[in-house]
């Protein structure tokens, strides 16, 4: 008969990725007019593992003079090529785009677990594949725009200056560049200064596959390099997905000017949680709503509420479950929560968490250990908060939720609402009728019910509100890019 | 003796005069005053809209087919007071036969977005086929409050070519009328008084542009600001709108119609939602 103490023991054995096949140059040019080439600045920064603290690459930093050439490639590459290519022909370029990033994908995913930070099974397992799907989605779509906008003559804006953040960079960087192509754009894109290899990587599939030069260009670079793009005078279009503060900066610059925009900015998503909802899997739905990506996700369920009668047991699963995830080497395909993105971030998350606690909120964080180099953060959560509360109120882009409850529908839609922003929102509940009540209440861009952060290249996405304006993704993504 | 009327300005339902007390006179092509209008004051707009937020609720949630059913009532009042209107239009300076057609056009244009009310949402929603098991649709839902700033150089058509397409798709709105050309907007708001829109879904105030536009466009609870070309004043109004982000249209043509003057006040929202595994592949139930 087994003793009371022979429980089943579990020892932690890491399942590494391999990196041996990863191929990273020393140093990187700016992608333009299909080369690599030298930025005029002469300068170079450095792109880190924020798992380790060590040095991938240098980088080119491009100032106005870069983008100037990168806008007048990309205008070149309008006028003389790609706006003179049927919609089927640019459809078969951006196929094989998709295809070869397919080929490509586990390269992919390693750098970019390596270079942001995030887990490999998540940048495996999301990121590599909705980038990629992204691609042969909107492929489709080149040759067939007029049935996208029955009422107007589909036509391009021109050259579209697209900015993009570091939290999926690669993914990020398809949800730009595939509708601009689709709908017969040209591209100037920056991304992130702490994440540009995947786009970079991605540069090299470009060249690969014969887009003609200057279709799509990549200037590397800081914010001062973006606010190059959005100066620009012949750039048509600004896509930005990034801080709604810089969001606000972009649409002042451009204010007065012709330039079109779509931003996708930040968030503090609601996440909702009724009596009779499936309890465990809600718990399931928290966890992916705030720690997916180390909550570097805009749409982050980041607000938990829940119905007053059942908070203690969703607390007390949620507080289980916190210890159950794995933070650590983001090569690691065992781990859950990889590294934050750099140490300015964490700071940023630290200066919340800080915050929250002299506020007077109570905190718990998973008793994980956490790895002595690089940038990590344990699971968090807060407890005792109100609407006030900063941390309730601004976007902290870490692993930080905080909890409060609600007993009416009437309640919850009010504090839910009570937000500047409108990016996404969750609901939890076996009743239909009542998801359909606070789904079309909630002012938000996306909502889940009965499930969390999911994505996909047919699904339009973005915001209400302080979290920006026009779609990404789908039919409605399309608008973004045409007349 | 002609009985002369008051023109007042609408405001959550109500024909209140100004709060500032202010007037402005409006005078005919040869310096007669046809009328003290009200000269609005920045507290008017704010007072304008609170009560568009209040019905704000009311108007979006009423059904598709109603709002098509009231914006038609629009039409039938309107017609009822033609010849108002086209006296009014030549009293500011159109011939008989442009003031007649204007009213024409008018009349046809309610007609057509009354028509759209329960039409959009199909044409620009969808059912996205995502590649996992859930179902997902995205739908349009209104902007919210919306700002009106009515084509300067129209006394009626322009401000109903605006105003119509933005409570068709659900928003309120607060509507700031021709400065030079204001007489039309506030009968105009008196056919809406008298059709079943409820009230403070379009209030309409009359004054100076520069004076009541920024106000509108710097205010945090309004969701998004119309307005046709507007000169000098555009790139300012763009900047205020950037506090809260928002919508900010400026359109070049408002003698068009169509269907973009409802779709560009509406929001898409994407709901996604399981779909429960029955494992059914392979039955043909």
């Amino acid at each position: 008969m087994a003793k009371p103490t022979d429980t089943l023991e579990w020892n932690y054995s890491p399942s590494l990725e391999s990196t041996n096949h990863i191929r990273l140059k020393q140093q990187y040019g700016l992608f333009i007019n299909n080369e690599w080439v030298a930025p005029s600045s002469k300068k170079y920064f450095s792109s880190t593992n924020p798992a380790t603290e060590e040095v991938l690459a240098e980088i080119a930093w491009a100032n106005e003079a870069d983008v100037d050439n990168a806008v007048k490639a990309a205008r070149k590459a309008y006028e003389t090529v790609w706006s003179k290519l049927s919609g089927a022909e640019r459809g078969k370029y951006i196929y094989r785009i998709a295809r070869m990033m397919q080929e490509r994908a586990r390269e992919f995913a390693v750098i970019e677990s390596m270079d942001c930070g995030k887990p490999i099974r998540e940048s495996r397992d999301v990121d590599v594949p909705l980038a990629c799907n992204h691609f042969f989605y909107y492929a489709g779509w080149a040759d067939k725009l007029a049935y996208a906008m029955p009422h107007k003559k589909p036509e391009a804006l021109g050259v579209a200056g697209q900015i993009i953040p570091w939290n999926f960079p690669l993914l990020m960087a398809a949800w730009k560049i595939a509708p601009a192509l689709a709908a017969g754009n040209t591209v100037v894109l920056k991304p992130a200064e702490t994440t540009s290899l995947t786009a970079l990587k991605l540069a090299e599939i470009i060249k690969d596959s014969g887009l003609p030069p200057g279709v799509v260009n990549i200037v590397t670079g800081h914010g001062d390099t973006g606010a190059a793009i959005v100066n620009h005078p012949d750039i048509d279009k600004i896509a930005f997905t990034g801080s709604t503060n810089v969001g606000k900066i972009i649409q002042r610059a451009i204010a007065g000017t012709n330039k079109k925009s779509t931003l996708e900015l930040g968030g503090k998503s609601a996440n909702i949680i009724f009596d009779d909802a499936p309890i465990d899997q809600a718990v399931e739905g928290i966890v992916n709503g705030i720690f997916f990506n180390q909550g570097h996700v805009c749409c982050a369920g980041s607000r938990l509420f829940v119905q007053e009668n059942v908070a203690d047991l969703v607390i007390k699963k949620l507080k289980a479950r916190m210890e159950s995830l794995y933070v650590g080497n983001p090569l690691d395909k065992n781990t859950d929560i990889g590294a934050i993105n750099s140490k300015e971030q964490l700071e940023t998350i630290e200066k919340y968490i800080r915050l929250g606690k002299e506020e007077g909120a109570a905190i718990y964080q998973s008793a994980c250990e956490i790895p002595s180099k690089g940038y990590f953060c344990r699971p968090t959560l807060f407890t005792e908060v109100s609407q006030s509360h900063r941390i309730t109120q601004e976007e902290i882009f870490g692993p930080v939720l905080t909890i409060q409850t609600f007993r009416t529908i009437d309640e919850v839609i009010q504090k839910a609402n009570n937000t500047p922003f409108g990016l996404a929102a969750g609901v939890w509940t076996d009743k239909g009728s009542r998801i359909f009540n606070l789904t079309t209440k909630l002012k938000a861009g996306v909502v889940w019910a009965n499930t969390y952060n999911k994505f996909d290249p047919t699904s339009p996405f973005g915001g209400y509100k302080e979290s920006g304006f026009g779609r990404e993704g789908g039919l409605h993504g399309l608008g973004a890019y045409l007349k | 003796m002609e009985i002369l009327k008051t023109y007042k300005i609408y405001l959550d339902g109500a024909f209140p005069r100004t709060e500032s007390g202010r007037y402005y006179p409006v005078v005919d092509p040869q310096g007669n005053t046809l009328a003290n209008m009200c000269l609005c004051s920045r507290k008017d707009v704010r007072n304008a809209v609170v009560a568009a937020r209040k019905a704000l609720g009311g108007w979006s949630e009423k059904t598709a087919f109603n709002r098509g059913q009231i914006l038609y009532r629009i039409a039938e009042m309107l017609e009822g007071r033609k010849g108002q209107f086209v006296e009014e239009l030549i009293k500011q300076g159109s011939s008989k036969a442009k003031a007649e057609k204007e009213v024409q056009h008018t009349l046809d244009r309610i007609v057509y977005y009354a028509g759209w009310a329960d039409k959009y949402q199909q044409i620009a929603s969808s059912v996205n086929p995502v590649s996992s098991s859930h179902f997902n649709f995205s739908a349009l839902e209104p902007m919210g409050v919306v700002g009106i700033i009515a084509p300067q150089d129209s006394a009626l058509l322009g401000l109903v070519s605006l105003v119509i397409p933005a409570i068709c798709g659900g928003n309120t709105a607060v509507v700031v009328s021709s400065e030079n050309l204001p007489l039309c907007s506030i009968t105009f708001a008196e056919v809406l008084h008298s059709s079943d829109v409820p009230g403070g879904v379009v209030n309409i105030l009359t004054g100076k542009v520069s004076e009541l536009a920024p106000t509108l466009a710097s205010h945090m609870d309004v969701n998004a600001l119309v307005s046709s070309s507007l000169g000098e004043l555009e790139k300012p109004l763009a900047l205020s709108c950037v506090e809260n982000l928002k919508r900010n249209m400026v359109y070049t043509n408002t003698e068009e119609q169509g269907l973009n003057f409802i779709t560009d006040l509406q929001e898409v929202k994407t709901t996604w939602h399981p779909i429960e595994s029955i494992g059914g592949a392979s039955s043909s139930y």
